[in-house]
């Protein structure tokens, strides 16, 4: 973060004579409809915090985030803090800016990113772990944290691949665990202070130490230089330990509660090139706890907080005034399961009749589904396809998993949707969960041809289909599976490949059912970046050195380059790739993320794992964790240990018609 | 069985619209700018009529749009309207919903028939950095002098050769004229530039400035390296004789 006062130009006017010579160039641009214009300085001339807010993918992906949108606008909303926004460049844009000297730019104003105090960086997913290193590196930032100066700006990562910050441990200078509304806040507060006081050091740190003290002494918010990592010599992480006096054992993840006083994004952006989400989307509640096995969603995002059918009708309004978006979602892990789901369905569909607003339900639960809600989601403009996630091929896997959902729930659910008008069901299903047998993979033929079956059988017609949609299982981070064995890649494709010849073979169903999956082999470099440690940065590295961008992209992501990458960097210590991702852990095991509270109880995920592994033996087993939100509490260790608590309707409100103004 | 779908009613109202392509904007593809259109016109709740069947859309049709990164003054569309409304207010409602930089600079009621039929050839106004007045003259008078230039093109169909001489009725070096907008400004810094003006004649294939340049390289060897920039300043029916764009919506006008 500079201190010099020199204004920030804009490399606009270098950019733009080349932006005819690379793919859309559109998308670097900026300009979006309800984005913020501010100064780099305030007239006043107080003291500004600057951070660039970046998603690590193309911007087609990363312009519809809800959480850097949400962030942007918390943000700008202060008059004394300024936000931007940059994105992963293409690679030939990244060729061109090499070339002509161009470093990573906002596409707000195209200032240098290197130019603010902050640089954000939402992490869905581990996959756009080079894509950090390529904006570090065409930004003019050291790649290493430890060769950072006074001049750099803070790297701080966030999103949920944040709750195992480890392999990027030496690329970022700081990572906070959850919602983060209101950490953002208090951290442009601590960069605040340190500016008015004159950016000091302090007790033998530099200036930017001191800083980074500042933040990890509050327990909000970690750094991982001041923790060593110390290992066995079998590999295993012997102990992690502040290493600096003030620094919290442990760091906690942030909940936001009350989700009803802060309706965001209230100003929804709106770009003009083409991206994968065009709609307006509205988070209905946070966090989830049917407690599937798998899920780190799901884990690391409780309790569940609901937002109100009123100020969801609200923002739904707002967020179509705004933006013009034809189609809006009731976005959260599973939107069933609003408390006024109903409710909010027939009165939103009541207030947009007749109009051209559609209403889409992601993420339904085979047991939440109802054709009643189905219908009011489809009373204006087209009727989507159902999707349904079992997850789980047989009744066994779905025990496993604590996916309770049975094989009548689901064939029920269909013959409904097929008896009412739908043609089309997709399903979800992963392979490789743990203690899975290739009769379990194929038990997901055989659910496809009975759904096929009975929709034949109660539609009465021969043209209904259905799509198998099959993820591989990535063990992850604060979840029961955490210490599983993830399935090695040859075998994930031999079952995969099984289970598609079975539907094959099969001509009465063949053409009625299609299958939608990769191959293993992404899924495991996904395993060793969301298990990984410190050891694992030098992987990372060294498949960027090799060129790796893009890698949650099928047509740039290459296994040989990690393969490769993995043994170099790894040659002389005594773990590989096959050590973390298809190795099982035991219950002694110092895990990498275990001075990160999520709020879980480790020895609860233990537990939850053996009555897995319990549940996966004996059928008889009562291993089933209901949901908190309607049977007593299971003590995960959320509430208590973060002081949250559930919050859910039902509130008794309905939403009025709108006024014709 | 589904209902099939209601029929809708054709539009009460037609309005042509004629709008701008500016500064950073420019870059804005076709396809980006139908839908980024189609949102404001939801925003700005212009009473658009729908196509009946499942699949509904907005009765929006378009002419002759520029290609990504040319600016424009001069691109036109119409809008199928369910109820009439006054064109002044559909400017001033649209024009506020776009961002700026996509610029509503007039609506008009439609006098019927084809737009696109009206819309016969494009005036372009092309800047050439680095490159002397004297150095393009040269080329032109080079270019003018043939009846027939080949230039090659990556279309959809494959690389496809065409000529780019037939489609070309005037084109002169001009001097730097007080009425370019921003969208075709020379980039900050640079020396000497060159301004063309051509008026092409739309066909198939529709020749482009950028066609007319690569025939300026191939009949005259200017410099391939070149980073030119493009501006439609009209694009309306052609008066062969004088070498002029005339207004397409004028004859809305009139009968207005």
């Amino acid at each position: 973060m500079p201190s010099t006062t020199a204004p920030v130009e804009s490399v606009f006017p270098r950019l733009e004579p080349l932006l005819a010579t690379v793919q859309k160039p559109i998308q670097y641009v900026g300009g979006e409809l309800n984005s913020t214009q501010k100064p780099w300085d305030a007239e006043d001339g107080s003291t500004r915090v600057r951070w660039a807010l970046m998603y690590p993918d193309a911007y087609e992906v990363g312009l519809p985030n809800q959480g850097v949108q949400i962030l942007y606008e918390v943000l700008n909303e202060r008059d004394w803090i300024l936000a931007e926004r940059t994105y992963s460049v293409w690679p030939d844009m990244e060729q061109v800016m090499r070339v002509h000297g161009i470093p990573q730019f906002t596409v707000d104003h195209h200032r240098p990113v290197r130019a603010f105090d902050l640089l954000g960086i939402s992490f869905a997913t581990e996959l756009g772990y080079t894509n950090l290193l390529t904006a570090l590196d065409l930004a003019g930032i050291p790649l290493h944290a430890v060769d950072r100066g006074d001049e750099d700006p803070v790297v701080l990562a966030g999103g949920h691949s944040a709750f195992n910050p480890e392999p990027v441990a030496d690329f970022i200078d700081a990572a906070v665990l959850g919602d983060g509304e209101e950490i953002v806040l208090a951290i442009s507060e601590v960069v605040r202070e340190w500016k008015d006081e004159g950016r000091p050091g302090a007790d033998g740190r530099s200036p930017r130490e001191e800083l980074l003290h500042r933040l990890a002494s509050s327990g909000a918010v970690y750094v991982p230089r001041f923790y060593d990592v110390d290992y066995l010599p079998d590999g295993r992480i012997r102990r992690v330990a502040p290493n600096t006096p003030g620094v919290p054992w442990r760091v906690h993840k942030h909940t936001l509660m009350d989700l009803d006083s802060w309706p965001y994004p209230r100003k929804p952006l709106v770009p003009l090139a083409e991206t994968v989400h065009e709609r307006y989307s509205v988070e209905i509640f946070r966090g989830c706890t049917r407690g599937c096995r798998f899920c780190q969603a799901g884990m690391i995002t409780r309790p569940v907080r609901e937002r109100s059918i009123t100020t969801i009708g609200e923002m739904v309004e707002n967020g179509i005034r705004r933006t013009g978006f034809e189609e809006v979602g009731l976005l959260s892990l599973s939107s069933a399961d609003h408390t006024e789901i109903g409710e909010v369905a027939k009165d939103l569909a009541d207030r947009y009749d007749g109009s051209n607003v559609s209403l889409s339900l992601p993420s339904t639960r085979v047991d939440a589904f109802n054709v009643t809600l189905a219908n009011e989601f489809s009373r204006n403009g087209r009727r989507s396809g159902l999707t349904f996630a079992p997850e789980g091929g047989s009744e066994r896997m779905r025990k496993v998993i604590n996916k309770m959902v049975t094989e009548e729930d689901l064939i029920r659910t269909v013959a409904t949707a097929y008896s009412h008008g739908w043609r089309q069901v997709k399903l979800y299903f992963m392979c490789g969960l743990p203690t899975e047998t290739d009769e379990d993979v194929l038990g997901i033929a055989d659910l496809a041809k009975k759904v096929i079956a009975k929709g034949r059988e109660v539609s009465g017609r021969h043209d209904i289909r259905c799509t198998v949609s099959i993820g591989g299982f990535v063990p992850k981070p604060h979840t029961p599976f955490q210490w599983a064995a993830q399935l090695d890649h040859e075998t994930t494709d031999a079952r995969l490949q099984r289970l598609r010849d079975d539907v094959r073979a099969d001509r009465s169903v063949a053409r009625a059912i299609g299958f939608r999956y990769h191959d293993g082999r992404p899924g495991i470099v996904e395993g060793l970046l969301s298990r990984g440690d410190r050891r694992v940065g030098a992987v990372i590295e060294a498949v960027w050195r090799d060129g790796g961008r893009f890698d949650g992209w099928s047509e740039h992501f290459s296994f040989d380059r990690w393969t490769a990458a993995a043994e170099q960097a790894l040659a002389g210590t005594p773990v590989d790739l096959d050590w973390y991702t298809t190795r099982e852990r035991g219950y002694t095991e110092v895990l990498p993320w275990d001075h990160l509270d999520s709020g879980l109880d480790k020895d609860w995920l233990w537990e939850d794992w053996q009555d897995a592994l319990l549940a996966g033996t004996d059928p008889e087993a009562d291993s089933e964790v209901e949901d908190c939100r309607w049977t007593p509490c299971y003590d995960c260790g959320v509430c208590p240990q973060l002081d949250t608590e559930i919050q859910i309707g039902p509130t008794g409100q309905r939403l009025l018609p709108l006024s014709v103004v | 069985m589904r209902d099939q779908p209601e029929q809708q009613a054709p539009p009460v109202q037609r309005l042509r619209v004629r709008y701008a392509k500016r500064g950073r904007l420019r870059f804005t593809s076709h396809r980006d700018f139908s839908r980024a259109f189609e949102r404001a016109v939801a925003r700005a709740r212009v009473p658009v009529a729908y196509s009946s069947g499942f699949h509904r859309h907005p009765r929006i049709s378009y002419a002759g749009a520029a290609p990504t990164g040319a600016a424009s003054e001069a691109e036109y569309l119409e809008l199928g309207l369910s109820q009439e409304c006054d064109p002044a207010e559909v400017r001033r409602s649209l024009d506020e919903a776009l961002p700026p930089g996509l610029d509503v600079l007039d609506v008009v009621v439609s006098a019927g028939g084809s737009l696109s039929d009206l819309l016969e050839a494009s005036l372009w106004r092309t800047r050439m950095p680095d490159l002397g007045a004297e150095d393009a003259q040269e080329a032109v008078a080079g270019f003018l002098a043939v009846d027939e230039v080949l230039v090659e093109r990556m279309t959809k169909k494959g690389l496809r050769s065409f000529d780019c001489r037939a489609a070309v009725v005037r084109l002169a070096v001009v001097p730097e004229g007080p009425e370019g907008s921003e969208g075709a400004r020379a980039p900050a810094g640079s020396g000497t530039c060159a301004i063309l003006e051509m008026v092409l004649r739309h066909g198939t294939p529709t020749v482009r400035p950028d066609d007319v340049l690569a025939g300026l390289r191939s009949t005259a060897g200017l410099d391939a390296s070149l980073a030119p920039t493009h501006e439609r300043l009209a694009q309306g029916p052609l008066d062969t004789e004088a070498g002029t764009v005339g207004d397409p919506l004028v004859l809305n006008r009139d009968t207005a």
